[in-house]
């Protein structure tokens, strides 16, 4: 893990792989909340992890660097969301297609699949859901859609992810969920919170 | 109430925003111009987190249904209660059923008005801002639209009149080097901090683009999202630098060069306007 300055206020901790990521967000989360760290934002990423709102950076830095690296092993301790999903996906085929198997063997290696969510990003309540084995990224589509409806369950690269609300995306669709993920009137209000573990259940 | 006559091009509620949120994906949002809401709400005796108007180039007329005070602070321009000039940042006290009218920003890009007892709309995770990425918050006033006026607090302000900022045409800037500088040439972060750059008219309340010397990439390839701060200078595939403001997205993937110490100024430059960068280096 090494520690980089960004501007005045925030410091960016760089990972090797997302297991440590979210061994490192769930750390710094703990410390927060046992009052030996004061920052505004923890925000986990796919190989980094942000603090802002730090008042001396420089001695955050130090502080954090004394501490022993926490263990990636056994991290996967979040609380189990299991998101009831249709899989009905206009990009279900091209998905199977990509990865060589029929689509019912696309869709079981997708509910055989535990998620956890790495981080958030690009909308509210969005989740970059972690978990699929290496070889199985699928590329982006060439050429977004202009809409992609609320609750579309998706694939991109090494990600899955569910989008909370309709918004343009390049994601391949694989199915949809009626699941709300993200409520403002709720506590908390995203569904799927960084460390939380994810199945997408075939209903 | 505070009743919209005349929205304008973009009048949006503001307040300081809604940090602490970035891990769920929702933007900070608030007030582009920080030091100029804080000094409207000081101004009518609000705490400084009330919220108020954030009200872009164009202007915006409002009526007020009781007897209040305002303020305007930020960006230049004409300021009258029912007709008569009034002054800018100072309180103002108006009439029950008053009109308000600011008039187009003379210099500057966003004014904000403040009333005494703040804007009452529901907190939305904390905050009234308007993040125009996400959606969360009040929608951008349109003409017809109601405002709750909270209750005032009688508390008289300890600032009477304060001289308004210049806008110059040249914008110093400072930034710091990094977190990314390294995914750029040595001559690129050398181009950065010496030749100048243009305010592009295509800047919202998520960034402000600029258009100068192309910022030429030493690496190859995408950078894996990170978490990204307000005032982060991005370079997308283009090479023209991008500045982020309170509605930016929490993470993204373009390689950020350098971090902008105070994007206030930023926030009121017009296009056209000149920025220069400069250190401190890192």
């Amino acid at each position: 893990m090494r520690i980089r300055e960004v501007g005045a206020g925030a410091l960016l901790l760089e990972c090797d792989d997302g297991a440590q990521v979210e061994a490192w967000r769930a750390e710094l989360w703990r410390q927060r909340a046992a009052g030996r760290l004061a920052a505004t934002e923890i925000v986990p990423a796919a190989r980094t992890v942000l603090l802002d709102g730090l008042t001396d950076p420089a001695a955050t830095a130090t502080l954090i660097a004394g501490w022993p690296p926490p263990p990636a092993a056994g991290t996967a301790t979040g609380t189990l969301v299991e998101i009831p999903t249709r899989y009905d996906g206009p990009d279900l085929e091209a998905v199977a297609g990509h990865w060589g198997v029929p689509p019912a063997e696309a869709v079981r290696r997708l509910t055989d699949t535990e998620f956890q969510v790495a981080f958030a990003g690009f909308a509210p309540g969005f989740a970059y859901l972690r978990g699929l084995p290496e070889g199985w990224e699928v590329p982006r589509l060439a050429t977004p859609r202009t809409v992609v409806p609320a609750g579309s369950v998706a694939l991109a690269g090494p990600y899955a992810g569910i989008y909370p609300t309709a918004s343009p995306g390049g994601w391949r669709l694989v199915g949809h969920t009626d699941v709300t993920l993200f409520d403002v009137h709720r506590e908390p209000p995203a569904l799927l919170m960084p460390g939380t573990r994810v199945r997408l259940v075939a209903r | 109430m505070i009743q919209v006559v005349r929205a304008g091009a973009l009048t949006t509620v503001q307040d300081l925003g809604r940090p602490g949120w970035a891990h769920l994906g929702v933007p900070r949002s608030g007030a582009l111009d920080g030091p100029a809401l804080r000094l409207a709400n000081r101004l009518v005796g609000n705490a400084e987190t009330a919220a108020g108007l954030e009200i872009t180039l164009t202007g915006c007329r409002l009526r007020v249904t009781r007897t209040t005070t305002v303020a305007v602070t930020g960006a230049y321009g004409p300021l009258r209660v029912d007709g008569r000039a009034a002054g800018l940042g100072q309180p103002v006290a108006v009439p029950a059923g008053a009109t308000v009218d600011i008039g187009a920003a003379s210099h500057g890009v966003r004014r904000y008005l403040a009333v005494g007892g703040g804007i009452d709309v529901p907190p939305v995770l904390g905050s009234r801002s308007t993040d125009t990425l996400s959606g969360l918050g009040p929608a951008p006033l349109t003409d017809g639209d109601e405002l709750p006026i909270g209750t005032a607090v009688p508390t008289p302000s300890t600032v009477h009149f304060t001289p308004g900022r210049p806008t110059p045409d040249v914008l110093r800037l400072a930034v710091r080097l990094g977190p990314r500088d390294d995914w750029f040439t040595t001559a690129a972060v050398g181009t950065l901090l010496s030749t100048p750059y243009t305010v592009s008219p295509v800047g919202n309340r998520v960034g402000a683009r600029l258009a100068g010397a192309r910022l030429t990439r030493a690496r190859a390839g995408e950078l894996p999202s990170e978490g990204i701060v307000l005032g982060a200078v991005q370079v997308p595939a283009d090479g023209q630098p991008l500045v982020f403001l309170a509605d930016h997205p929490t993470t993204g993937g373009y390689p950020v060069i350098a971090v902008v110490d105070d994007v206030a100024p930023l926030a009121q430059a017009r296009p056209g306007t000149t920025v220069l960068f400069h250190g401190p280096q890192r």
